[in-house]
C-alpha cells in the first residue's frame, strides 16, 4: 500500500498534507509515527478514571495531530468529541467515544498496512 | 570548536503531543537549537533556565499542568515578554482566545493545520524583527554613550588647564566629580525630596568638573601662594565663583542647556553655606541650589584630603569628623548624612585610581570598536558569558553530587539539579512544591513551613540559613541540612524573591553525635542514666511538675566486695548489670533510674501509694540467685513534693534513710518520710 493508498484507506486528506508539509518523506515519516502516539491511550485511561479534563486534553490532542496530517475522518470526530467534553460528560459525548475509537481503528488498521510495505 | 559549531539560535518549543513538535523541529532544526518542552510547567522551567538566550517561543495552548495562557501569564509578571517573542500556534480557532493571546503579548498567531513554510517564514520575520530592534536598541545606547563620554572628556581636558594653572594634579576635577556622582545617587536613595534621573545626575556631575574655572582670571601669585593669603587676597579669591559663573552666562550660544544652567548655579554658588555665612552671595538654607550644596561638599572634603602648597593632607577618617563637626562651615544635614552614610564607599572609589583609570580604558574601547567595527556588540558579549556561566553551573552541579535547588515564589517553583532529581525521585521541576505531595513526603510540610519563615524573616546583608531536619531519601529516613541563601530583587525594593540552596547528607555525623551525646549522659557498664543527666532530669521534674509526690529510693546492692572479693572484679561487675536489668524491668514510662556509683543506685517514681509497698516491691524484686551469689539489697527513700523540695535535700534524705537501712542487715527498707 502506498502512502497515497494508506490516505486513501484512513479516509484523509493527501493533497492538502502534502501541500502543507512539502514532502512525501515527511508526511510517511509522521504518519508512521502516529502508531507510537500516546494521546489515544491517555484519552481511553482518563474515560475510564472519569478524568474528563485530561479526556479533553486527549482529544484535543488527537484532533490537533490529525489535523496536522489531515487525517479528515479522525479529525471530524475527534474535534466533535473535544467541543463535546470542554464543558465535561454527557450523552453525546458517549456516543462520540465509540465514533472516535471506530475511526481510530480504521485510521491505525490503514497504517499498519503502510508499515508492513515499507518495511518499518 | 571550529566555525561550524556557530552560535546558533535557540527555540523552544512547547506542546503536549509529542508528534507536533517533532513536526516543528522537522522543520527548523537545521537553523536553529530546538529545546522542547511538554507542558507548561516545562515551558517556564525552560524560559527560567535559558532567559534571554531564547530567540523564540512556539507555544501550544491546550496542555496538561499549566496551559499556555498560563505561560503567558507568567512571561508576563517576569517580564520575559519584553525580551522573548512568543508564536502561539493552535487547533483554538475561537476569536477569543486568539484576542486573549494578543492582549498577553503574542507576536503571531498561527491555526492549525499549519504550512510548513508559512511557519518557516514567520519564525524567520519574528527573529529578524527581533534581532533588528535589539541590534538598533544596543546602536543607539553605545551612540549615547560614546556621546556623553566625548562631551565629558572636553569638560575634562578644559578644566585640567584650569588646574594646571593651579599647579594641581589635575585630580581634583575628577575627585568632584566621582564625589558629586556618589553623594548624588545616595541623595535620591534616601530621600524623595529631590528627584533626578540617572541622566541627570550624570549631567550634574559632568557639570561639577567646571566649578573652578573662574580661577583662570585670578593672578598666579594669589593662586599659587605658599602662605595664608592676605584679606584683600583673599577678597580677590573669592571672585573666581562669581567670575566663572558669569563667564558660562556670557556665552554666546547654549544658554538654554540644562548643563550650562547647572554648571552656573555650581560655579556661583559652591562656597555658599548652609547658615548663610558663605560667599560670594550669602544666600542659604534651599536657596542654594542642591547641585551647589554637593558641590561644596565634594570640594571641602577633596581639599582636605588632598595636600595643597599651604598645607598637608588629612587622612579621610579626619576629613569627614572636621566636616561633620563643622569646622568647614555648615552644610545641608541631608547631605551631611550622605556623606557619613557613603563614607567607606568614597574612600574605596577615590583611592583605588579606579577613576583615573576608567578614562583610558573608556577610551580603549571606544578606539577598538572604531578599529573592529564586526565585534560582538556589549549585549552579545553578555549572552555568551552567561551561556559559560550556565555550563559551569551544570558542570558544578553535576560533578558535586549533592541535591541543589532553586525556588522561586512567583510563580511557586522549585527547580532541582539534575543529580538531585533523580536521588529524590522527583521532576526537575515542581510546580507549588509546598502544597505537593511528593515534596512532603520527603520533607515534612511543617519543616518545609518553618524554614520558609525563617528565610522570610532573614535580611538581605544575613541571607544564608541552615536548617537540619529528617528526610525520607530512598525510602529511608535521614537526617539532611539545608543550605540557602535568599534572593532579594535588586529594583531597589529588596523583595524577596526566592532561594538557591542545596541539601546535604549529614545522618552518619548526626548520628555520631546522638551517640556522642548518649554516651555522656548514660553509664557505661549498667547502661543506666549516669547520676548527673538523672539529677538533671530529676530537679525539672521537681521544679515544673508543681504538687505531685515523689519518692527516691537509693538501692545498695548487699555484699558485693564478697562477690568481688571471692570471685573476681569481673563477676562483681555482672551482678551489678544484672541488678540494672532487675530495676530496668521494673521502671515505668516516668520514672527515673541511674547509676549513682559503684553499687549504689537510684530509683525516681511517682508516689501514688505508700512508700513501703513500692520499696518492699522492689527489694523482693532483687532478690534471688544469680550463679551461686545470693542478690539482695537494702534500699532508703525520701519522698518528696513537686515544686516545695529540693532535689539536693531529697538526695541527702534518702542517703540518710539507706545508711540506717544498712545498718540494720541485708534486704532492709528505711524511709525517711516526707521532705
Amino acid at each position: 500500500m502506498s502512502l497515497k493508498e494508506c490516505y486513501k484507506s484512513l479516509e484523509g486528506d493527501y493533497e492538502d498534507v502534502l501541500g502543507r508539509l512539502r514532502s512525501e518523506r515527511l508526511v510517511q515519516k509522521f504518519v508512521l509515527k502516529f502508531l507510537n502516539d500516546g494521546s489515544y491511550d491517555l484519552l481511553c485511561r482518563s474515560l475510564e478514571s472519569e478524568d474528563y479534563a485530561e479526556a479533553f486534553r486527549a482529544a484535543h490532542t488527537i484532533k490537533g495531530v490529525c489535523q496536522n496530517l489531515s487525517f479528515t475522518r479522525l479529525y471530524v470526530s475527534s474535534n466533535q468529541l473535544t467541543e463535546a467534553l470542554r464543558s465535561g460528560w454527557s450523552q453525546e459525548a458517549a456516543g462520540l467515544v465509540e465514533q472516535v475509537k471506530q475511526d481510530y481503528e480504521q485510521t491505525v488498521a490503514a497504517i499498519r498496512e503502510l508499515q508492513k510495505e515499507t518495511g518499518a | 570548536m571550529g566555525k561550524e559549531q556557530e552560535f546558533k539560535q535557540k527555540i523552544l518549543i512547547a506542546d503536549d503531543s509529542e508528534m507536533n513538535r517533532s513536526i516543528l523541529a522537522d522543520m527548523l532544526e537545521s537553523e536553529y537549537e530546538i529545546i522542547e518542552a511538554e507542558n507548561g510547567v516545562q515551558a517556564v522551567a525552560a524560559i527560567q533556565e535559558y532567559g534571554v538566550e531564547l530567540s523564540l517561543v512556539l507555544l501550544d495552548i491546550v496542555m496538561p499542568e499549566m496551559d499556555g495562557f498560563g505561560v503567558l501569564e507568567v512571561m508576563n509578571r517576569c517580564h520575559w515578554i519584553d525580551e522573548i517573542p512568543v508564536i502561539m500556534i493552535s487547533s483554538e480557532s475561537g476569536s477569543f482566545h486568539v484576542e486573549r493571546a494578543y492582549q498577553l503579548g503574542i507576536t503571531d498567531y498561527i491555526s492549525r493545520p499549519f504550512d510548513a513554510l508559512i511557519v518557516h517564514r514567520r519564525v524567520v520575520n519574528t527573529l529578524v524583527l527581533y534581532a533588528k530592534q535589539k541590534k538598533l536598541a544596543a546602536l543607539v545606547m553605545e551612540q549615547i554613550d560614546e556621546k556623553e563620554k566625548q562631551s565629558s572628556l572636553m569638560i575634562d581636558i578644559l578644566s585640567h588647564i584650569v588646574e594646571f594653572r593651579n599647579g594641581e594634579s589635575g585630580l581634583h576635577v575628577l575627585h568632584i566629580r566621582i564625589l558629586t556622582e556618589l553623594l548624588l545617587k545616595h541623595l535620591v536613595q534616601i530621600t524623595d525630596r529631590y528627584q533626578f534621573t540617572r541622566e541627570q545626575i550624570s549631567m550634574i556631575s559632568t557639570a561639577s568638573a567646571l566649578h573652578d574655572i573662574g580661577k583662570i582670571s585670578i593672578p598666579g601669585e594669589i593662586l599659587n601662594k605658599p602662605g595664608r593669603l592676605t584679606k584683600e587676597e583673599f577678597e580677590i579669591m573669592k571672585t573666581h565663583t562669581s567670575i566663572g559663573a558669569e563667564m558660562l552666562e556670557k556665552l554666546s550660544f547654549h544658554q538654554e542647556e540644562p548643563l550650562v544652567k547647572e554648571a552656573y548655579a555650581i560655579c556661583r554658588w559652591h562656597h555658599e553655606r548652609y547658615d548663610g555665612k558663605g560667599y560670594p552671595d550669602g544666600i542659604k538654607g534651599d536657596d542654594i541650589p542642591i547641585s551647589a550644596q554637593i558641590v561644596a561638599l565634594a570640594d571641602v572634603y577633596d581639599a582636605l584630603t588632598s595636600e595643597r602648597v599651604y598645607k598637608k593632607a588629612f587622612p579621610h577618617e579626619e576629613a569627614i569628623r572636621m566636616i561633620c563637626n563643622g569646622e568647614c562651615g555648615t552644610f545641608n544635614p541631608l547631605i551631611l548624612k550622605c556623606l557619613e552614610d557613603m563614607a567607606d564607599t568614597l574612600r574605596d572609589s577615590l583611592n583605588s585610581g579606579e577613576a583615573g583609570q576608567t578614562n583610558e580604558k573608556e577610551l580603549q574601547d571606544i578606539l577598538e570598536e572604531k578599529l573592529n567595527p564586526g565585534e560582538a556588540s556589549a549585549s552579545e558579549r553578555t549572552l555568551q558569558l552567561l551561556e559559560h556561566e550556565r555550563m559551569k553551573y551544570s558542570f558544578y552541579a553535576s560533578m558535586s553530587e549533592e541535591i541543589q535547588f532553586e525556588y522561586m515564589v512567583s510563580p511557586s517553583m522549585l527547580t532541582l539539579s539534575a543529580w538531585g532529581a533523580e536521588k529524590l525521585k522527583l521532576p526537575e521541576v515542581v510546580m507549588d512544591p509546598i502544597r505537593d505531595s511528593r515534596v512532603t513526603a520527603i520533607i515534612k510540610a511543617e519543616d518545609i513551613e518553618k524554614l520558609g519563615e525563617i528565610i522570610r524573616n532573614s535580611s538581605p546583608k544575613d541571607p544564608v540559613i541552615r536548617y537540619d531536619c529528617m528526610a525520607m531519601i530512598g525510602g529511608e529516613h535521614r537526617w539532611i541540612r539545608i543550605v540557602v541563601q535568599a534572593m532579594w530583587s535588586s529594583d531597589g525594593e529588596g523583595t524577596y524573591t526566592g532561594v538557591i540552596g542545596k541539601a546535604v547528607d549529614i545522618h552518619e555525623s548526626r548520628l555520631r553525635l546522638e551517640a556522642l551525646e548518649e554516651m555522656a549522659s548514660h553509664d557505661i557498664l549498667t547502661k543506666l542514666l549516669n547520676i548527673d543527666y538523672a539529677g538533671r532530669q530529676i530537679c525539672r521534674c521537681l521544679t515544673e511538675e508543681t504538687g505531685g509526690r515523689y519518692m527516691l529510693m537509693l538501692i545498695d546492692i548487699d555484699d558485693i566486695k564478697t562477690a568481688n572479693d571471692s570471685r573476681g572484679r569481673l563477676f562483681g561487675d555482672q551482678v551489678l548489670v544484672h541488678a540494672a536489668e532487675v530495676l530496668r524491668q521494673n521502671k515505668g514510662d516516668n520514672d527515673i533510674v541511674a547509676r549513682v556509683s559503684g553499687d549504689e543506685f537510684l530509683f525516681f517514681t511517682r508516689c501514688d501509694g505508700d512508700e513501703e509497698t513500692t520499696a518492699g516491691r522492689l527489694i523482693s524484686a532483687l532478690e534471688g540467685d544469680y550463679q551461686g551469689f545470693k542478690v539482695s539489697a537494702c534500699v532508703g527513700t525520701a519522698v518528696g513534693e513537686g515544686g516545695k523540695t529540693d532535689y539536693g535535700r531529697l538526695f541527702q534524705e534518702a542517703d540518710k534513710a539507706l545508711m540506717e537501712a544498712k545498718q540494720r542487715g541485708p534486704g532492709q527498707h528505711r524511709t525517711s518520710g516526707t521532705c
